[in-house]
């Protein structure tokens, strides 16, 4: 550059040795800011393993709380509550929200109430889950006269994960070429015909792993059941007072109050005494468990579809 | 005959199908309705004056005081606590990773986000209360009580990295290549590209991505809560309790709230505020993104 005129090396000042400064200094901020990330994940995980690993024994998942005998205690109905919930959720939300899917990719066109209704769905996925706490316990609860049941707190979480399930199952279904439904049409087959043996078959990969995904969510998701009041401590199973057929026991747990996992943890977070934190921790511990396996299987969906994929 | 009744299979599945996409539509009608009906008696009762203007909540002592501020105040507190902690984290770590980092890096990041958004909010409680407040909070300002905003705005500002920067990501992603490219034609370095191209071209998917991060900041319940504690006060000071309106709600239901009472009129109250707090902040995120965006191409 030295070599450049006098007049225009006097105007031309490129600096050079700053801007490449500046360059090193972003790569290094970018770099550490990564690295920070992933040092907050390690340290998480690593001070609820650290005061967790006491309890972490079979006996834990299999015991019930106890507050008098705390050394004791155990998530069994928490961790049978969280299921009872999840599945309900599923079954109830996976079919609506799908159908809703279906409706908004295949069957409404660019309608002013198909935009109507899509704006609706991504206002209502940023609505607090708080607020469907509130609706749970105004319609389920109190006005549908459910009590604080797994029934109503299940209906309340799949009102919670519809928009989520809505969404992803969109996005699974957009990701089906357009040319197996004109194939489809070609050869005579109605809507519903070609939605359910073409369209649905192809995303239904896309669909589960948002499936398992919005399902995790409701796992871990504890404010909505504190609205709905799920309870603080269970010292009996649901339902395990019915007896009867199988009907009837299933009628029983969804109808009956229940623990779930994130609500237990919550009250033992609460406790000032040391070892309830442990028992946090061995919870939080159950707990990452179960979504690490639920995501693991919503990851392997994804891979399995990825190398089996022909479009 | 057989046509016949599978055009009519067709119809009612296709009805079937509008139903479930309607129940969204009901879905926002019912929490409307519910929070806004129940909360009626409240504000008939007291005036919108002291509502938002009185500077003592104390709803559930005799005689109980209705000023929301204080409430107001300590959701405000976190969340621009969060704030602080994961825009400056987050964006740059999205601008990073959009324009710096090797595929390599991109393939261990994305994860590690995606599981730091996968975390429960109440292990995030855990967290600041066993963790960050005794070991770094307590270690910094040794005043500072047990249950104090600051963990909680650190977490809930942790909460809301990997929506930050995921978003950001999708941001800076879309902006073409071409200008870039044109950067790199005139010798700018990368940083100059990033910070004078990228980030101004992406400038309000990135003010969306905030806002939408606001909008979660403000509903996030167990994690502050639990760290933040359950006693409102007016204060700006984040080494000190606060009760945001989240944790006012966790709170008063905790024990079971009869229907009819005073306590559960208020609880749809706050409810309401906080609902309308968030449509809001959604709604100009949706629309900073519509309306200024950088069409390309």
């Amino acid at each position: 550059m030295t070599s450049a005129a006098p007049s225009i090396s006097m105007l031309y000042q490129p600096r050079l040795a700053r801007r490449k400064a500046c360059n090193v200094v972003f790569y290094v901020t970018g770099a550490a800011v990564c690295a920070m990330t992933v040092a907050l994940l390690a340290t998480l995980i690593g001070v609820v393993l650290k005061d967790g690993w006491t309890f972490l024994t079979v006996r834990f998942v299999t015991s019930f709380p106890s507050r008098i005998e705390p050394e004791l205690a155990g998530v069994k109905p928490a961790l049978f509550g969280s299921l009872c919930v999840v599945l309900m959720t599923g079954v109830i939300s996976v079919p609506l929200g799908v159908g809703a899917a279906v409706y908004l990719s295949e069957y409404a066109g660019d309608s002013r109430l198909n935009r109507f209704i899509q704006l609706n769905i991504a206002n209502l996925a940023g609505v607090p889950s708080i607020v469907y706490g509130l609706l749970g316990l105004a319609v389920f609860v109190r006005w549908l006269h459910l009590g604080s049941s797994i029934l109503a707190g299940s209906l309340t979480m799949s009102l919670l994960v519809l928009p989520v399930i809505i969404i992803s199952a969109r996005e699974a279904i957009a990701a089906v070429p357009q040319s197996l439904r004109q194939a489809a049409y070609a050869l005579g087959a109605t809507r519903w015909q070609t939605v359910r043996a073409h369209v649905l078959p192809s995303a239904l990969p896309g669909i589960l792993t948002g499936v398992i995904l919005s399902l995790s969510r409701a796992v871990g998701e504890a404010a909505p059941l504190l609205i709905v009041g799920a309870a603080a401590f269970m010292l009996s199973m649901p339902g395990s007072q019915a007896g009867g057929g199988a009907w009837n026991k299933l009628v029983a747990i969804g109808t009956d109050n229940f623990a779930v996992l994130p609500i237990q943890i919550f009250n033992w977070c609460k406790e000032p005494d040391v070892v309830f934190q442990q028992l946090a921790a061995a919870g939080i511990v159950v707990l990452l468990a179960a979504l690490l396996a639920m995501n693991s299987v919503a990851v392997g969906i994804r891979l399995w579809h990825q190398r089996k994929r022909t479009w | 005959m057989r046509r016949h009744l599978r055009n009519l299979l067709e119809r009612g599945i296709g009805v079937a199908m509008l139903i479930c996409a309607l129940l969204s539509v009901a879905t926002t009608a019912g929490i409307i309705l519910t929070l806004v009906g129940q909360s009626v008696p409240f504000f008939r009762a007291v005036p919108l004056g002291e509502f938002f203007a009185g500077r003592k909540w104390a709803p559930l002592f005799e005689p109980p005081r209705y000023g929301l501020l204080p409430l107001i105040c300590g959701t405000f507190l976190i969340t621009v606590g969060a704030l602080l902690v994961a825009v400056p984290i987050g964006v740059s770590a999205a601008l990073f990773l959009s324009e710096c980092a090797p595929r390599r890096l991109r393939d261990v990041l994305k994860p590690v986000l995606e599981i730091l958004a996968g975390v429960p909010s109440v292990v995030y409680g855990f967290f600041a209360l066993t963790f960050l407040t005794p070991n770094v909070i307590a270690k910094l300002v040794p005043s500072t009580p047990i249950f104090n905003a600051a963990s909680a705005a650190i977490v809930v500002g942790i909460m809301i990295i990997p929506t930050i920067c995921s978003l950001s990501d999708d941001a800076f992603r879309a902006v073409p290549r071409s200008l870039r490219e044109a950067g790199f034609a005139l010798s700018a370095t990368r940083f100059e590209v990033a910070g004078r191209i990228v980030l101004p071209g992406a400038a309000s998917g990135v003010v969306a991505a905030i806002l939408l991060a606001v909008g979660r900041a403000i509903g996030e319940t167990m994690a502050v809560t639990i760290a933040a504690g359950i006693k409102p006060t007016l204060t700006l000071n984040p080494f000190e309790s606060v009760q945001t309106m989240t944790a006012f709600i966790a709170e008063v239901s905790e024990g079971d709230v009869e229907a009819g009472t005073m306590a559960s009129h208020c609880l749809f109250a706050v409810g309401l505020v906080l609902f309308a707090i968030t449509l809001g902040v959604n709604l100009v995120a949706r629309w900073f993104s519509r309306r200024f965006r950088e069409v390309y191409e």
